[in-house]
């Protein structure tokens, strides 16, 4: 018999609110399988460039997380770096960075990307940019020479000696890169990057090697077929939202199409657009940072195509050779306007026009 | 939406694929529980104004015997559920958490507890008017967890003009099987509750919307069509719908199945449509007729705390204690909610009586429901944006409850449309629990608004 009936029994029910089910994600989950997404990255990243892209995202990866840290102890509050979000943070700024870039300054960037970029805002949740673009933005504003000297991939010695500037002593003087880079290319390897060899050389690399990633760039950023096997990883286990990266990649290539077919001699091809620089990396994992991105559906569309559309626009019209932090930190700052004109139409509600309800149904 | 339910159209486009667990009790039929040593029935067990008692303390009564009047329109009368003695009319404890006044009836052992209230009376040459008076006195209410007085929605508004009636079989809450039996058990009451609603309503058809989790109803109901008297008769069509939650919402069916919205705060005769619960019509098919009352009503007891689940006929006002050691409850009870798991309130007694509005009863033990998961800040992740079936932004709306901005949220962001079907709170990766802040919104508006 049921043990309600005895006399004396004392069955405690808890009083608790529904919905008494859980679909059992949750934040760490998500966070722990972007890293999982990012870890192909990095190790490829590691053979293309050696020892110094393995010290680079150790060192901003580690810099980012003790930097939270010491942020939550400063602020009094629980440590929040077991919710990952930080290490994605520093993996994510280290696969941006060129992978000979002075670790005195990828603490730096660190630093800017965690403190100001994240915790100042709140935290998790709060921060209105994306931190890992914040820190890099702040890098390429401080260090303009050190942030476009790219080395030539699969160099020779690279697992056995560090790209001489990796070291560095802060605030000294970079070893110049040019010497050392004509002694350990590989032929057909220059240091430039498949965008600056187009804009200023007006060579263009094959697609095939784009996409594979055999190519010089940030260390991170070169294979498109490891980061769309990431990002389909994600999107398949529904933590990532498909419609950004397919809204910004389509911006882009759209952008990119116009152009080629205004001129084809001058522009490169569209598929050119899409896999050089570093637009798949960021139309993948970077804009999609939920916490920086819109939460409508229109709005991720309106968002997406916006990024492509800018990234394109500063490649082609503006001075740097490459756009796409400047666009994704651009449509973060957007995102909470977006999100605000891009409102649903509720269930039973008029039609309505930009947010405002045009026709009541009453 | 799968590319099937993309490709045959008729589908809810948001919402959730819950686990269902029906299995547990889905292929039980019915039985009925034996009667509690003390039986309490709450004069407030309905939506609207508390019955009047019509017994005093000491009176016998007889089963089927109206013990309560309506307390107005928007009210129903009581029967007893057995035949016994009342003890006492006195406070008990109700699932809203606060005390409520009920009759408390000591049903005797040695009674027949045969219906000896009641007499035929001939529907079909009953004016509209006669029909609404009946179903008030059966005391009939919503039975899929509103409670709402049924005949109230069987009186067309003024100005209004219902040409269907939409019967609701979706049961899309997980564990439920309530109206999935009655379907299999009743099907020609649910028809014939039916055909009074279209009376009553002057509709021309009834449409039965079932989820395709229950295709053995929606057979055994399309048969129970063909073979009733009116062969000919194509005014009641059975759909199934593709299973999704919360498609039961009346809101969700009438747009999935006809493809209608009822307006923000409308009803849905605004749109030509009235909406009951199958077992709400199978109780009106049953007990119309011969002028009977409600006094026991289909409870499916489950959940993983429970060693004997099934679906119990249940005498109203039998309390949960009585119900729980009936299905052999386990000691590793940890919540005991009434409804469904999505939507149903966890109780704090288990005095608490079973009312009309009780659709099951869930006992999840200490293994479902491990301590409280930590609450992480909102990622905007939009996860709860994608499910909303009413289409809001739980991720905003989250926010500025946090901020206390309540009044933001019911002028800029249509609070007041959310039915609080919990989809944000089951999916939020950062367990926020989004509907609970919109409860107290809600609650806090009203508030602020009673005291201005």
């Amino acid at each position: 018999m049921s043990s309600l009936t005895s006399a004396n029994a004392t069955t405690v029910i808890e009083v608790r609110t529904a919905p008494h089910l859980h679909s059992g994600r949750s934040v760490v989950q998500i966070m722990s399988n972007v890293v999982y997404a990012l870890l192909p990255m990095c190790i490829y990243s590691v053979w293309l460039f050696g020892i110094s892209a393995a010290l680079l995202i150790a060192t901003t990866t580690g810099a980012c997380v003790l930097i939270e840290h010491w942020c939550c102890r400063l602020s009094g509050r629980e440590s929040s770096i077991n919710d990952l979000s930080v290490a994605i943070t520093g993996m994510l700024l280290g696969l941006t960075l060129p992978p000979g870039l002075p670790l005195w300054m990828a603490v730096v960037g660190a630093f800017i990307a965690v403190a100001p970029g994240k915790m100042l805002f709140g935290g998790l949740g709060f921060n209105v940019f994306n931190p890992a673009l914040v820190g890099r933005a702040f890098l390429q504003a401080a260090f303009p020479v050190a942030i476009t000297s790219y080395t030539p991939a699969q160099a020779l010695h690279r697992f056995t000696e560090f790209i001489p500037t990796t070291l560095t002593i802060p605030f000294l003087k970079a070893a110049p890169l040019k010497d050392w880079i004509a002694k350990v290319r590989i032929d057909g390897f220059t240091g430039a990057t498949p965008l600056m060899l187009q804009k200023f050389e007006h060579v263009t690399t094959d697609t095939w090697s784009l996409f594979l990633g055999t190519r010089a760039g940030s260390s991170g950023e070169t294979s498109a077929v490891l980061i769309l096997i990431g990002g389909v990883y994600l999107i398949a286990r529904k933590m990532m939202d498909w419609r950004i990266p397919v809204a910004m990649l389509l911006g882009a290539l759209v952008t990119g199409g116009a152009y080629y077919l205004s001129n084809p001699a001058k522009y490169p091809s569209p598929l050119f657009v899409l896999f050089s620089g570093g637009l798949m990396l960021g139309a993948f994992f970077m804009a999609t940072d939920p916490v920086a991105s819109p939460v409508t559906p229109r709005g991720m569309w309106i968002y997406g195509i916006l990024m492509g559309l800018i990234t394109v626009l500063i490649r082609f019209e503006g001075g740097l050779a490459e756009g796409v932090m400047y666009a994704i930190l651009l449509g973060n700052a957007l995102s909470p306007l977006i999100d605000r004109l891009t409102q649903p139409r509720t269930y039973g509600e008029g039609k309505r026009m930009f947010g405002k309800e045009a026709i009541s149904t009453k | 939406m799968s590319l099937l339910e993309f490709f045959t159209g008729k589908h809810l486009d948001r919402g959730l694929h819950v686990p269902e667990h029906k299995d547990l009790t889905s292929g039980l039929p019915i039985r009925r529980m034996p009667f509690a040593p003390m039986l309490v029935v709450p004069l407030s067990q309905h939506a609207g104004a508390p019955a009047i008692p019509l017994v005093r303390e000491g009176q016998e009564v007889v089963r089927g015997e109206p013990i309560a009047k309506a307390g107005g329109f928007v009210s129903v009368p009581m029967h007893s559920p057995a035949t016994g003695r009342v003890v006492k009319i006195a406070l008990a404890p109700s699932a809203r958490g606060d005390l409520s006044t009920a009759i408390y009836i000591e049903p005797y052992r040695a009674a027949s507890q045969e219906i000896l209230y009641g007499a035929p009376q001939d529907i079909d040459r009953m004016t509209p008017e006669e029909i609404v008076q009946a179903v008030q006195n059966t005391g009939v209410v919503g039975l899929g967890g509103a409670a709402f007085p049924t005949h109230v929605k069987l009186k067309v508004p003024e100005g209004k003009k219902i040409d269907t009636v939409v019967v609701n079989g979706c049961e899309c809450e997980p564990y439920l099987t309530t109206d999935h039996r009655v379907m299999l058990e009743q099907p020609d009451a649910v028809l014939h509750g039916a055909r009074i609603a279209m009376r009553a309503l002057g509709a021309a058809k009834a449409v039965i919307g079932v989820e395709d989790n229950k295709m053995d109803a929606v057979e055994v109901l399309r048969r129970a069509i063909d073979s009733s008297a009116a062969r000919t008769d194509r005014s009641i069509t059975v759909e199934s719908v593709p299973a999704k939650y919360p498609q039961g919402a009346e809101k969700m069916l009438v747009k999935v199945l006809l493809g209608r919205e009822v307006p923000s705060r409308g009803l849905p005769a605004d749109v030509g449509l009235a909406v009951f619960n199958v077992a709400t019509l199978a109780q009106i098919g049953e007990l119309l007729p011969v002028r009977q009352g409600l006094i026991e009503r289909v409870v499916t007891v489950t959940g993983p705390g429970v060693r004997k689940p099934g679906n119990y006929l249940i005498a109203l006002g039998t309390p949960l204690r009585w119900a729980l050691e009936q299905a052999d409850c386990s000691d590793q009870v940890s919540s005991v909610i009434l409804g469904g798991p999505m939507m149903g309130p966890a109780v704090g007694s288990l005095e608490i009586p079973i009312t009309k509005g009780v659709t099951g009863i869930l006992v999840l033990t200490h293994k479902e429901v491990n301590g409280h998961s930590r609450i992480y800040p909102c990622i905007h992740c939009a996860a709860c944006v994608d499910v909303c079936p009413i289409h809001l932004n739980p991720s905003h709306l989250g926010l500025l409850a946090r901020k206390d901005r309540y009044e933001e949220m019911e002028t800029e962001y249509h609070l007041m449309d959310c039915f609080e079907c919990a989809c944000c709170s089951y999916i939020c990766p950062s367990h926020i629990p989004l509907v609970q802040y919109f409860r107290i919104a809600k609650q806090m508006n009203r508030e602020r608004k009673a005291r201005a």
